[in-house]
């Protein structure tokens, strides 16, 4: 997974006079009905847009999160990973670096890995999200899970739901991945315990055992 | 032959102390399941967030914040530091707002207005005699052994003379500092904090509230901690932010979590301090270390921050150490990882490597030469060490003398470096509590950063009572239990495995005086092995470990496990040895590890697997600041340039070459009993890859980290023709 370049982005300077909304307000983020499936934004520069206009004040938005259906009344400036994280209390994907550099927040629509932190909640509507909750039923450990534990590929934790999110996707892609493959592949995930010695062991075990063709529920 | 009733088992007799075994919470966190401070859910939770000053060092002028009072969803706004205040950093806290939501509370915290005098500041530290005009240093010592000055004069010694630098880091914790405060009554605090100290936080944060005018008794709060995503130091003490939270709380009525924002994580919630050095050593012509000059400085905010050991580890006969501080307007400093040694050790090791190379020695020989230079308890340790690592690195295959004179622009270089810890367990108390049904608990108030202190817990009371770990319930992260030290400095493991030891073996006797009598022989005949208790050398008369607590009756057996307290447990001191080995492109100035490999001893381990991903973790984290991080302070802005992981670098998977640790273990280093393994193993890798980056290209490359624009510049002074 590539780290994504092209989202809005806040910097030191910027900050706290730029937030995201008025980013989306004031940048003219626009994104066509037809690509994403359904409605998107405000744009107050531009009122003639054919787009529907939400926000910015709380929309109704349905999410479906690990097969379930939710639906929130949220800003549209709100993100996947914060709807999910203090509006539905699924807390697995973790917000860190909260500018798509770190991983952390590393959850799958319609199966490809995106960093739930620069997705908005109203851009995730008719997408199938899944997170960490939603790869392993009850008590039950992936195999990806399983090699992280074996391999120790975790200290503090808080990287490892985003590295496994990660691997879990990579590996779909990349059945047979050489150690090369591993290090561009998962180049995504920043952990700062020092975990990658024990992550590039856990991948190769989980894709030695996952040619038995268990992938958890994705 | 063990002479003292709570010493380790033998190393026949250890069935789980020693082993490979998996972390017992690992499940836990590799499932998502793991619950930190920032994935807490109170209802009716506020989100609170800090206004701080955009400024180095300023003056209040005037703070309005009814802007954001008056916003819909704020329910609290509190001024941590008013109008009249001085700010000595660009990042202290101001203002803080609790609001419905975090939408809400960032809209609140923009609208606060406040008005500062700027005032003359000082950001950067590494020129001292710009320090200096500007009233920015203070002593901060001077020691002199010998007679360095006669030394330096004798005609029969190589003198080499160099500067060195490490700058300012961060500690980059990815669940940011921060905690959430809930007053369950008028009276009662209970927090959930990110916190390497669950034992000592309710102290904390009752003293500091107090000194807010807040009255709470210290016995009114609880402290909870589960899992910590990560503090290295730097979550050992809670203020201001476990008190702001809980003043907001109680304003408002409501539990409040605030956690730091990215931006502020790395500007103000800790900074390892920051050592530049101009160095003279001297050694005969066969490489005796004969004489150490060093004027060194450093920065760890506008407060002491200490100063890092010179020389490191060897000492010469000779030796003269002056240290300066430099106070800049930066955010305070934080213990980070062996606080102070990774500085002394790039500042020496780099210093000797240099005087190896004028001597055009091995510098595995020379450092081997003097290793009877170091405290006597590690000469033989790293005379061990240094061999083991020379051998897996291939050492005599590899090492070249300084310069790779092979064809091409990718050069290659070994580079070596040695470190010291001490890592005594801290203080300790346990309860053990085995139940009539065969259940047992162990409960203290200790935390487990991602060390592995859960399963550590877990091994020392399963190996006393013969069961596997599984069997071994335990109750850690809430300071109601009985307190523990706080996990700093590679103390946990040699506490927490000391006091339950006692605890358990405590126990156990409880359970033999219980059992005695069924299998018709006296307690002290009896032992637990492999999930029986059985009568020593009669393995026919035997109960399950059911069987025998249910002799038990009603009674469950309590005890309290202490550490400091009776028999060698545990110890202090550990010597380790570190090698890398680098490529370095000279056209492009990146340097790329091939292969780092640590030795390192630690006493007795208790848990191998995770002892091992300590090295591994710290291998790479000494990658990362050895290659990549750095504080980046703009002095006409006073700001950090860098407060955000795209810019504020650490290593990827892609960037950690190959790894091998080897731990020392057998005789020689089990009998000493267990000592901490957090800190020594972080010291060396900045040292040693200098070290390797300097035989590639033939120069010392000064500071840390070694960028390609530092590379190239070193290059340009006069690398390799």
């Amino acid at each position: 997974m590539r780290r994504k370049k092209d989202r809005p982005r806040k910097t030191a300077s910027e900050k706290p006079s730029l937030t995201r909304r008025d980013f989306l307000k004031g940048a003219g983020v626009t994104v066509s009905g037809g690509l994403l499936g359904k409605s998107i934004v405000a744009d107050a520069a531009q009122p003639e847009s054919k787009n529907e206009i939400v926000g910015p004040g709380a929309v109704p938005v349905t999410l479906r999160v690990n097969g379930k259906v939710h639906k929130l009344n949220i800003e549209p400036r709100v993100t996947l990973l914060d709807a999910l994280r203090d509006r539905l209390d699924i807390t697995g994907s973790k917000k860190v670096c909260d500018r798509a550099t770190c991983g952390a927040c590393t959850m799958l629509m319609d199966r490809k890995p995106v960093y739930g932190c620069t997705v908005l909640a109203i851009e995730a509507e008719g997408h199938e999200i899944t997170t960490i909750e939603g790869l392993a039923a009850d008590d039950k450990l992936t195999p990806v899970m399983a090699a992280f534990v074996n391999h120790d590929a975790q200290q503090c934790g808080f990287c490892t739901p985003g590295f496994v999110m990660a691997c879990t996707a990579f590996l779909e892609r990349n059945p047979n991945p050489s150690l090369e493959d591993i290090e561009k592949g998962l180049g995504g995930n920043l952990c700062r315990c020092g975990t990658y010695w024990g992550v590039r062991h856990a991948v190769l075990q989980a894709a030695r055992e996952m040619k038995g063709g268990s992938h958890g529920n994705v | 032959m063990a002479t003292c009733k709570y010493d380790w088992p033998e190393a026949g007799g250890r069935e789980l102390v020693g082993k490979r075994i998996d972390r017992i919470d690992g499940p836990e966190k590799a499932s998502g399941r793991a619950k930190y401070t920032y994935d807490t859910h109170r209802p009716g939770l506020l989100i609170a967030k800090l206004l701080t000053c955009p400024y180095a060092h300023a003056k209040i002028k005037s703070i309005d914040i009814s802007p954001a009072q008056s916003l819909p969803g704020v329910k609290a706004v509190l001024v941590i530091q008013d109008a009249g205040s001085e700010i000595q950093w660009a990042g202290d806290e101001i203002v803080a707002v609790a609001a419905v939501n975090e939408d809400i509370a960032e809209d609140a915290r923009r609208r606060i207005k406040v008005e500062y005098e700027q005032l003359p500041h000082l950001v950067r530290e590494e020129d001292l005699e710009r320090a200096q005009a500007n009233g920015r240093t203070k002593p901060a010592g001077e020691e002199t052994v010998g007679d360095p000055n006669k030394a330096f004069q004798d005609p029969d010694v190589v003198i080499s003379k160099g500067f060195y630098g490490i700058p300012v880091i961060t500690h980059c914790c990815l669940e940011a500092h921060g905690n959430v405060a809930e007053w369950t009554d008028a009276k009662t605090l209970k927090t959930w904090s990110s916190t390497q100290n669950v034992s000592g936080l309710p102290g904390q944060i009752g003293a500091g509230l107090r000194r807010q005018k807040v009255n709470v008794d210290d016995s009114n709060i609880e402290t909870v901690c589960q899992y910590i995503g990560g503090g290295f130091g730097s979550k050992v003490f809670s203020r201001p932010w476990g008190i702001v939270a809980a003043q907001l709380a109680k304003m408002a009525g409501k539990p409040v979590k605030l956690m730091l924002d990215r931006d502020a994580e790395l500007e103000i919630a800790g900074a390892r301090p920051s050592a530049f050095a101009k160095i003279s050593v001297a050694a005969k012509k066969d490489g005796t270390l004969a004489a150490w000059d060093s004027e060194s400085w450093g920065t760890g905010g506008v407060g002491p921050a200490g100063h890092p050991p010179l020389p490191y580890v060897l000492q010469p006969p000779n030796t003269h150490w002056k240290h300066t501080m430099v106070a800049a307007n930066i955010g305070p400093s934080r213990a980070w990882r062996a606080p102070n040694h990774p500085q002394g050790c790039l500042l020496t090791m780099g210093a000797l490597d240099d005087l190896a190379a004028k001597l055009e020695m091995d510098p595995v020989e020379f450092l081997m030469k003097n290793v009877h230079l170091a405290p006597k308890l590690l000469t033989k340790i790293y005379s061990e060490e240094l061999q083991k690592a020379a051998e897996l690195a291939e050492w005599k295959k590899n090492w070249h003398p300084r310069g790779d004179k092979t064809p091409g622009h990718t050069k290659r270089g070994m580079g070596v470096s040695l470190h010291t810890w001490g890592g005594r367990g801290h203080t300790s108390t346990c309860n053990v509590i085995v139940r009539p049904d065969g259940s047992v608990t162990v409960r203290l108030g200790s935390q487990d950063l991602g060390t592995g202190t859960r399963t550590v817990i877990a091994i020392s009371v399963a190996e006393t009572f013969g069961l596997p770990v599984e069997a071994v319930k335990v109750e850690i992260g809430d300071s109601k239990y009985p307190p523990d030290g706080a996990s700093g400095g590679s103390t946990t493991v040699g506490g927490v495995s000391a006091s339950t030891r006692r605890g358990a073996v405590d126990a156990l006797g409880e359970l033999f005086a219980a059992v005695a009598p069924s299998l018709g022989v006296p307690p002290d005949q009896l032992e637990a092995h492999l999930g029986l208790i059985r009568v020593k050398g009669d393995a026919s008369k035997s109960l399950t470990w059911k069987q025998a607590c249910s002799k038990l009756g009603v009674k469950t057996i309590q005890t309290t496990g202490r550490n400091p307290g009776p028999c060698h447990l545990n110890d202090s001191g550990v010597g380790g040895v570190q090698i890398a080995d680098v490529s370095v492109d000279t056209e492009t100035g990146q340097v790329k590890v091939n292969r780092m490999v640590a030795a390192q001893d630690c006493g007795l381990i208790i848990d191998l697997k995770t002892a091992e991903s300590q090295v591994y973790g710290a291998l790479i984290m000494g990658i990362c600041y050895s290659l990549f991080e750095e504080k980046i302070m703009d002095e006409t802005l006073g700001q950090m340039l860098n407060p955000n992981m795209e810019f504020y670098k650490l290593a990827g998977i892609g960037d950690i070459g190959e790894l091998v640790v080897h731990m020392m273990t057998g005789p020689g280093y089990d009998e000493r009993g267990v000592i901490g393994l957090g800190e020594p193993p972080v010291i060396s890798p900045g040292a040693a890859i200098s070290n390797a980056v300097a035989n590639a290209i033939g120069v010392r490359v000064p500071t840390l980290p070694l960028t390609p624009d530092r590379v190239l510049a070193a290059l340009d002074k006069g690398g390799l023709a």
